[in-house]
């Protein structure tokens, strides 16, 4: 790691007196080009990363407060859209992809999807207001059974996302191998390798330029939907143990992020809900997260390029569906970004699912709270589980229950 | 002066049945590409397509159209992208076989030059904010 230059504290004492040196993790390449590593990473405090991009696995948390009389909702729907009440009596979860209830779905391929649960954060962030209606049996304390009503951001008590995985570390690059289109949460697939759809940020994404989780951890402060928020754990699915090339970044997707913030204090803009062609809906989020230049070995990790970045192509007519594992190949974020690729001898279009525009905003945006808003930085509580932890994402080991077992099966 | 020119053309019910478009080529000399069409007996149709010959056959020709009951309009005004609503993801790009829709470096911000557009519609059905929209 070398020598250690910065502390938290220092760091932390510059930006509250407006001094720290701000970078985007874009900006810092060429620095380190034209002046080393050893200079630039005496002149840098922080340097600042972002992802704009679908993130399926994000919802709200919030509750609305009691009504008179008292009810404990039992199905509730925000907008159409089914939101989950099996918790307190009117604490609700509200997941991105929920589709709302009359969709038709798939029932004509490809669905359109127009409105579920991202759409509804959305609405919600935007302020507008959204018809609440919900269901109970009614108990003696809890009586009411029903209740439709609209409500507003700014009559909730508490709301907040928490999104159990989001800002994957590294994504695959989907490809259609097959001659019919396919519609994936990776975008329209052409037949015949025609196009190829891909996803991370690349030299922008967060966990790229923290590789090992040597900064970012549970409860490192964060730019979450135009807002602050905070890692809350490792995001399901983190998969820190996986193949990695010399710089260190995983050669697929790996560690992942759950993370918590206030809707309140977000916005519309950096929370777009999604209707994915054939697939679902879904939410796309703005996150960043500022990495402490604490020493050299920082700033390397910072300084990765898109061309250091590599990402499996795989299949998603066959190999992604059926789990086959096959990978057709790997290819860097610097050809994707530019447009094109090779995959088995065929020069291929490529398309992001997330924005590269967007991402570099968000670096932006962090940067000046860094710089000049007193945004500080936490020093991690606990470290998320690293390549050595031995944690490994499993697929799941099916035991089909069969008739006459002994089970709690009801 | 030859021209190309690309237009869409809604054939009202009783048009349809009619091969009035192969009387472009016969009566005014004029090529054709039909980049897509919709039509069905006894129902009211649509195609768009690229017409190719001198510029004022081109307008006779399209003036015997119109005089069929055929409604004709530029095919620039159908595809539309909404820039409110588009986050630049990009997505659209790779379905793009006419490039259209591009990627402009190094503000990686996705552009739409209605010019070169043959209306498929497939970035209509990428788009996941519904940025593009088909109005015919
Ligand atoms: S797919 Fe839609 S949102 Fe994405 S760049 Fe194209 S028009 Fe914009
Ligand atoms: S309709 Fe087809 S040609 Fe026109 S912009 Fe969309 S994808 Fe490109």
């Amino acid at each position: 790691m070398g020598e250690t230059l910065r502390s938290y504290e220092e760091i932390n004492e510059k930006i509250r007196e407006g001094k720290a040196v701000v970078m985007t993790a874009e900006e810092v390449i060429d620095l380190v080009a034209e002046k080393g590593l050893e200079r630039t990473a005496r002149e840098v405090d922080v340097v600042t990363t972002g992802t704009f991009g679908a993130m399926c696995s994000s919802g709200l948390m919030f509750n609305i407060g009691h009504t008179k009389p008292r009810m404990k909702i039992a199905e509730a729907y925000l907008n159409g859209v089914l939101t989950y009440g099996g918790l307190a009596a009117v604490d609700l979860y509200l997941g991105a992809t929920q589709v709302a209830k009359d969709d038709p779905l798939n029932k004509v391929h490809p669905g359109e999807f127009k409105y579920g649960g991202g759409h509804v954060i959305q609405d919600l962030v935007a302020g507008k207001d959204i018809l609440l209606e919900a269901s109970s049996y009614g108990t003696d304390d809890y009586p009411r059974k029903k209740l439709s009503t609209w409500i507003n951001i700014r009559d909730l008590n508490q709301i907040y996302l928490f999104n159990p995985r989001n800002a994957y570390q590294n994504y695959n690059v989907a490809v259609n191998c097959s001659d019919k289109m396919i519609y994936t949460y990776l975008g329209l697939l052409l037949p015949h390798l025609g196009n190829a759809g891909f996803s991370s940020a690349g030299q922008l994404s967060p966990l790229l330029n923290d590789p090992y989780y040597r900064t970012i951890g549970v409860g490192t402060k964060i730019f979450l939907g135009g807002g602050e928020g905070y890692v809350a754990w490792q995001g399901t699915q983190h998969d820190p143990s996986g193949a990695r090339n010399e710089r260190g970044i995983p050669k697929g997707g790996a560690g992942t992020l759950a993370v918590i913030g206030d809707l309140k204090e977000m916005s519309p803009d950096w929370l777009w809900g999604l209707s994915l062609r054939g697939y679902g809906c879904s939410l796309a989020v703005g996150l960043g997260i500022p990495i402490p230049i604490l020493d050299e070995e920082m700033l390397y990790f910072c300084s990765i390029r898109d061309e250091e970045i590599e990402a499996p192509v795989v299949d998603y007519s066959n190999a992604y569906p059926n789990g086959t594992g096959e990978v057709l190949g790997y290819v860097n974020y610097g050809d994707l970004r530019k447009g094109r690729i090779t995959v088995q001898g065929k020069e291929i279009p490529t398309a992001s699912i997330s924005s590269y525009v967007r991402a570099r905003e968000i670096a932006e945006i962090l940067k000046k709270w860094i710089a000049e808003d007193q945004f500080t930085l936490t020093v991690p509580v606990l470290a998320l589980p690293g390549k050595e932890s031995g944690v490994r994402f499993r697929n799941l080991p099916e035991r089909p229950y069969s008739n006459g077992q002994n089970g709690m099966r009801r | 002066m030859i021209e190309t020119r690309k237009v869409v053309l809604h054939f009202p019910q009783m048009a349809v049945d009619r091969p009035i478009v192969c009387d472009l080529a016969l009566h005014f000399g004029l090529s054709f590409n039909i980049l897509r069409a919709s039509i069905s007996p006894h129902h009211e149709g649509l195609m768009v397509m690229e017409i190719i010959g001198e510029s004022e056959k081109n307008e006779e020709g399209l003036q015997y159209l119109r005089e069929r009951g055929v409604e004709i309009q530029p095919l620039s005004q159908d595809i539309k992208k909404v820039e409110e609503k588009c986050i630049h993801c990009g997505t659209c790009v790779g379905v793009c076989s006419t490039e259209a829709l591009f990627m402009e470096r190094p503000s990686f911000k996705v552009r739409y030059d209605e010019g070169k557009c043959i209306a498929c519609e497939l970035c209509v059905l990428a788009c996941p904010t519904h940025a593009m929209e088909a109005l015919f």
